[in-house]
């Protein structure tokens, strides 16, 4: 964990109140994000990513309760007034979403919507916040700036609506964004450029990133640290390299042998994880993963596990990890795994 | 229609491979005319699938992947072209005679809820076709049990339920129990695993493998997901804007591309090595519009190797390597 987190996630619970019963959507998760630092959060539908996130920018449903602590700078940003939260909420943590189309308003030129955060929130005059538009879209690539503040959203193909979306994120300058599967309704080609896009502003601009992802391969080489979340809990958390190089818990290493890779024999079959996701409205007592993993002892099903310290920036719920390849032995030829981009309902 | 004389981008038949093919498809044109124009979503292409085969089609938004798909079993309109199925054309089929092959030649959608209808229980769903066909009550029901047990949704629990009450992977095994149902000889899979998660994403593709075994099926497998096309694919057909870039074995195709499409798409996946994030470099820009696709290579406008010719004149598929087709001026040679 790094000295001086810009956020830290504590002991965070989410419940959503549905006709089935109570969704435990987040589960007592934690987790810090340091200055400048990019990290990945990693998980399949349910996993609970996508509402922790909406946790930290007060998005949450109705019908839902939260506990537990999100401190941003050292303030809990979920016992801030209305008043304070403006403070914060798009000024220093900004959030950019899947799907660009839907974020835009479609009968709004860009200019206006770019412009719209900084004049209120900063309260620069339309001359200002016009000049710092162009700056904002010539630093995310979008060709011909000048044209493009008169455009419409539709006249946009979806990559450009997404480097928009992230000029408008970046307006007001962020010490946090927050990225939530910002490339899943995009082409692959296009993914790729919008990944390298997030990470060059993150480094250049020295701010604070988390990348959400239901794709391993989309965190992998762009974040420092990251977090493998299952049925609302943190299964593993560490630095980047350690996770992918090394995972200890069961189903980060099931979910990395179940992706198709780049080099997978044809006609094989697949690693398979069986079964599915516990019932969100009464999950297991123990490990939530235990029904579906191969290693599950009598232990799993105990309360726990907690998250323990396997290294020194490595945490794993897991009271069976799997072991951890030896020092003396040679390391073994990484094996490279790709998916492209899954464009849902695309 | 086009002319035959005018060689084009990305067309070309000295790919196929003569007389014993499933399907045959040869310079399939679809356009759709729009006020601002007409877009021409599939350009000449042309492919064909042996028995037993999986052709993976592989190509990002607008390259015509799934109108191609659609247009085999005559769900667009075709402008041009020939499309074969077991000897038969089919461009000139009635729809009645369509009606009859289309229980031989079978499809599953992306989207595998909306593909079903919502008030109809399962074990009613699946056997749809049949009941279309006139098969009594009796033999419906013997079915329905049997290819419900094949995609792994036996028990009491299933033949009841609405579509609605199924998660994502459930609606796609009903969705391939309709389709096996009917006996069909051609399965086309459009993108059939891309809205599901990556554990049941896996259930799926290993289910259609199996049933493919079982059942003596020819595969059209179409995906923007390079990873899932190389598990599946013997053969891969990768599109670009309407036209056909590169055919080949997967395996040759991954390892060594010809077109410089192709290396670009495999350098653009993700990989889960933290140190070097992708294999290679972007590529620039954006698809153009297919109102206005650029004239020559219609790729040139975002190829790294791009040269006059390419603009001048439009590529036609060749075999570039043995047994390697590629429509391109300069591939890339075979040694990277």
């Amino acid at each position: 964990m790094s000295a001086h987190p810009v956020l830290q996630v504590r002991d965070l619970r989410v419940h959503i109140r549905t006709p089935r019963g109570v969704v435990r959507a987040v589960d007592d998760v934690s987790l810090d994000v340091g200055h400048a630092q990019a990290v990945g959060v990693v998980g399949e539908s349910g996993s609970g990513k996508s509402v922790m996130a909406r946790a930290v920018m007060g998005l949450l449903p109705p019908r839902s309760g939260s506990s537990g602590q999100v401190l941003f700078r050292g303030r809990d940003l979920l016992s801030l007034s209305r008043k304070e939260k403006t403070e914060v909420w798009g000024k220093r943590i900004a959030m950019v979403f899947q799907d660009p189309g839907r974020s835009l308003n479609p009968v709004v030129r860009i200019e206006r919507q770019v412009t719209e955060g900084m004049r209120r929130l900063l309260g620069l005059n339309r001359a200002e916040a016009r000049d710092r538009a162009l700056r904002l879209l010539r630093e995310v690539g979008v060709p011909d700036p000048e044209r493009r503040l008169r455009s419409y959203p539709h006249e946009l193909s979806g990559g450009m609506r997404q480097r928009v979306m992230i000029a408008i994120a970046l307006a007001c300058e962020p010490e946090l964004l927050i990225a939530d599967e910002p490339t899943t309704a995009l082409d692959v080609t296009v993914q790729r450029q919008i990944l390298d896009l997030l990470r060059r502003v993150q480094r250049e601009r020295g701010m604070s990133l988390i990348l959400i992802s239901h794709d391993l391969a989309v965190v992998a080489g762009r974040t420092d640290r990251v977090a493998v979340m299952y049925a609302g809990r943190l299964a593993e958390s560490g630095s980047t390299r350690e996770v992918f190089d090394a995972p200890r818990h069961r189903y980060t290493q099931a979910l990395l042998e179940t992706t198709p890779t780049l080099d997978h024999e044809r006609h094989t079959p697949l690693r398979l994880i069986p079964g599915s996701l516990p019932d969100p409205t009464s999950p297991p007592r123990g490990c939530r993963f235990a029904a579906r993993c191969a290693y599950a002892e009598a232990a799993c099903d105990d309360l726990g596990p907690r998250p323990a310290a396997v290294g020194p920036d490595h945490h794993v719920a897991c009271a069976n990890p799997a072991h951890a390849p030896a020092a003396a032995e040679p390391p073994t030829p990484r094996t490279t795994r790709a998916v492209g981009g899954d464009s849902l309902g695309g | 229609m086009l002319s035959e004389a005018i060689p084009l981008a990305g067309s070309g038949t000295a790919h196929l491979r003569g007389e014993d093919v499933l399907l045959g498809v040869q310079d399939l044109v679809v356009e759709y005319p729009g006020r601002a124009g007409t877009v021409q979503a599939v350009s000449k292409v042309s492919f064909d699938v042996l028995p037993g085969e999986t052709l993976g089609i592989v190509g990002e938004s607008g390259c015509g992947k799934s109108t191609t798909g659609r247009a085999v079993l005559r769900l667009e309109r075709l402008t041009a072209g020939r499309i074969t199925f077991a000897g038969e054309p089919l461009e000139q089929a009635g729809e009645r005679r369509m009606r009859t092959l289309r229980r031989d030649m079978q499809m599953i959608f992306q989207d595998p809820l909306g593909s079903l209808n919502p008030r109809r229980p399962v074990k009613d769903i699946v056997v749809e076709g049949l009941a279309l066909a006139g098969a009594p009550a009796d033999e419906r029901a013997a079915v329905s049990a049997d290819v419900l047990a094949q995609v792994g949704l036996s028990g009491d629990r299933f033949p009841g339920m609405l579509p609605r009450q199924l998660s994502g992977g459930q609606a796609q095994r009903v969705a391939i129990a309709r389709a096996l149902a009917l006996h069909p000889r051609l399965l086309i899979c459009d993108e059939p695993v891309s809205a599901l998660d990556v554990s049941v994403q896996a259930q799926i593709l290993n289910l259609i493998e199996d049933l493919k075994a079982q059942h003596d099926l020819t595969v059209v497998f179409i995906a923007h997901d390079l990873g899932v096309v190389r598990a599946v694919s013997d053969n891969v057909l990768v599109m670009y804007l309407g036209k056909v870039c590169e055919f080949a074995d997967a395996e040759q195709l991954y390892d060594t591309p010809a077109h410089p499409y192709t290396r670009a798409l495999l350098d653009s996946v993700p990989l889960t090595d933290p140190d070097r994030g992708f294999a290679g470099p972007a590529l620039e820009g954006d698809v153009p519009s297919p109102l206005s696709p650029p004239r020559g290579c219609r790729f040139r406008t975002r190829c790294p190797l791009a040269r006059e010719r390419c603009a001048a004149e439009e590529p036609q598929i060749r075999e570039v390597r043995p047994g390697r087709y590629a429509a391109c001026h300069f591939p890339l040679p075979e040694a990277p």
